[in-house]
């Protein structure tokens, strides 16, 4: 259904122009995104994971055509997405989900406006007696009651304006949602809320998911496949149950070794040393080798390419 | 124990009445001993935190209880006696190290005036001493490094530099609230493999407040769980994450999501938290609560002996009734 090929997104992060020459300083560009390839099967769901800063949210907002890519392309059932997103009847089909329910919803409007603008926006239902109808099918399908339209978002949980965040997102009926880290402001609790409402409503409604999260154990729940980025770009792209039982890239074996565990088993971790470059600067060849335990001289002067779903020379020679 | 909490109970005084944010919390911490404090956002763990350092904002007020360091109560003194104990006895840390650390000064210089406000050191020892503790906490090149500005570190970095300031001054406890929130993971694990170690090797007794329980199960000695400004479940980390006596602790436990295997619908407490001004009477998890019966609704529990742990249920109060 989407299709990502070779996606690049740069910033240019420069000191004013003068400022620039007087100091002989060089543009400097921040490769956010540098080459990101994937696909997406209608009815599934892609998990992209990794540390701040890696590149996942500008993939989010590069696929849903917030930012337009600075080299490769979208596509969205097969045309480029600046084609489709010209016409209002395939923006539709795309929506969003915020990290913040406290940011992605207008405190001055009641939630029944809310969630009733996307279908006001593309004229969807255009009878005010229908259009309240459908507005309190949609509250009621993300667990809130059809009354709490006439409210306002501060008068909810952060469970609860999340779900009216879900509400909205459905209210035009899309096939394709890009979900931004949805349950990262939320208790573990409501958490679990969230995600059980987002899988019930694939189940329901056949939607596509791209999922953006930095949470493994919250990953592992939703996805079918997932891509595990670090500095702006797929180290390993595997389908889900085989990252986690076998992962190979050693950035994803760090990531999985560090996250605490709850089980107690008492074992001794190795953290993984270092911190992630920044991507103004990136190092030579692979980008982890810096901190990687098994580059070698290679893996520092080679870019590793994304072969049969993982990103590594070591992995590639047989020396994992 | 070093650290005494005695029915300690917050309030807010507002224009629509007096809000009890913190009522009957009770628990110790003895010298190298890490105490997990958990519970969702608005339990009150970071306000038991700010109570203990002295530092709650007001209009917020200690309306009741005692609050004792070594057998001294701290609760009551003069601000500037309290400030004597902040820094020397007692370091904090922050959910943010950015707001934590002045901007304008060098990290070391902010290090030096910590430790000469408590300490008798010179201007060259004071200096030698700052070294030492940034090398402890594990920054490369510490003595070069001293002369940097808080900016010019990572957020991973920087978050070490205020363990470091927070340390310097040998402090016997260390209130530590969400200090690994905002980091990423494998920095995550570098802090608190850090802080592990302070308390092993410097008998350090440290609260750490956090809402994340991979990081108490890893870290904590005991965990007290907090649910509208109340403690329900106090006991040893593995009783109370493995053996929870309270149904709220167990549902919290039950709704993180696992990592090690793929489940078709987490468990999930329906509901929400109630808001300070709408606490119910009797139990105030009774509403949410799958196990709620009469009693729950009209009286309340207060922790009691369950199982190895004390919980605050009443199904622990009929000798020999399930948890």
């Amino acid at each position: 259904m989407i299709v990502a090929k070779d996606l690049a997104r740069h910033f240019d992060v420069s000191k004013p122009w003068l400022q620039r020459t007087l100091a002989r300083e060089p543009r400097r560009i921040l490769r956010a995104v540098d080459g990101v390839t994937f696909d997406i099967p209608k009815g599934t769901t892609l998990s992209l994971v990794g540390e701040s800063g890696c590149g996942k949210s500008t993939v989010a907002r590069l696929v849903v055509g917030l930012y337009r890519p600075t080299s490769g392309e979208v596509l969205f059932e097969g045309r480029d997405l600046s084609a489709a997103r010209a016409s209002p009847e395939q923006r539709r089909r795309m929506q969003m989900i915020f990290q913040d329910p406290y940011a992605s919803l207008n405190p001055r409007w009641r939630v029944h406006d809310i969630v009733a603008e996307p279908i006001r926006a593309f004229g969807l239902v255009p009878d005010p007696a229908q259009q309240r109808e459908r507005v309190a099918e949609l509250l009621r399908q993300v667990g809130l009651s059809p009354l709490d339209g006439g409210k306002y978002p501060h008068e909810f949980s952060g469970g609860q304006r999340q779900r009216i965040s879900i509400a909205r997102a459905l209210s035009s009926n899309p096939e394709f949602l890009v979900c931004d880290e949805p349950t990262s402001a939320l208790d573990v609790s409501v958490q679990a809320q969230i995600l059980n409402l987002m899988k019930q409503l694939q189940r329901d409604l056949g939607l596509t998911f791209l999922f953006i999260s930095h949470n493994l154990a919250v990953v592992r729940q939703v996805s079918d496949r997932i891509g595990v980025m670090y500095l702006g770009r797929i180290v390993e792209l595997a389908e889900s149950e085989s990252l986690f039982t076998r992962p190979r890239h050693p950035y994803t074996r760090a990531l999985m070794e560090a996250i605490p565990d709850l089980e107690m088993t008492g074992r001794s971790r190795t953290p993984v040393g270092g911190e992630v470059p920044s991507p103004i600067s990136p190092p030579s060849g692979c980008p982890f080798h810096p901190r990687c335990p098994l580059a070698n001289d290679r893996c520092r002067a080679e870019m590793p390419a994304l072969l049969d779903g993982v990103a590594c020379h070591a992995v590639q020679e047989g020396r994992d | 124990m070093l650290l005494e909490v005695k029915d300690l109970r917050v309030e807010f005084p507002t224009r629509r009445g007096v809000l009890t944010a913190l009522n009957g919390i009770s628990f110790g911490i003895a010298p190298g001993e890490v105490l997990g404090v958990v519970g969702e956002s608005g339990a009150g763990k970071s306000m038991t935190g700010a109570a203990i350092i002295g530092l709650l904002e007001p209009p917020g007020r200690i309306a009741g209880g005692e609050i004792l360091l070594e057998g001294r109560r701290i609760d009551n003194l003069p601000l500037a006696e309290m400030r004597k104990i902040r820094g020397k006895r007692i370091g904090a840390i922050f959910q943010d190290p950015l707001t934590t650390l002045n901007p304008l000064y060098t990290i070391g210089r902010q290090l030096v005036e910590t430790m000469q406000a408590h300490l008798p050191l010179s201007d060259a020892e004071a200096k030698q001493r700052a070294i030492g503790w940034l090398e402890q906490v594990g920054i490369p090149a510490a003595a070069q490094r001293i002369d940097a500005y808080p900016h010019q570190f990572s957020g991973g970095m920087r978050q070490r530099v205020v363990i470091a300031l927070a340390l310097c001054a040998e402090p016997q406890l260390i209130v530590a609230d969400e200090p690994t929130t905002a980091l990423d993971v494998s920095i995550q694990a570098q802090i608190i493999a850090l802080l592990k170690r302070l308390a092993r090797e410097q008998r350090t007794a440290i609260m750490l407040v956090t809402h994340d329980m991979g990081v108490i199960a890893e870290t904590a000695d005991r965990v007290a769980v907090m649910y509208a400004g109340r403690i329900i479940e106090i006991g040893p980390v593995r009783q109370v994450v493995k053996h929870a006596q309270h149904p709220y602790t167990a549902g919290l436990m039950a709704s993180i999501p696992p990592l090690d295997r793929k489940v078709d619908r987490l468990a999930q407490i329906d509901g929400s938290m109630p808001r300070l001004n709408a606490i119910p009477p009797g139990c105030p998890f009774s509403p949410r609560c799958p196990h709620v019966f009469e009693r729950c609704r009209v009286s309340r529990p207060e922790l009691m002996p369950a199982g190895e742990t004390l919980a605050a249920c009443w199904l622990h109060d009929k000798p020999g009734a399930p948890a």
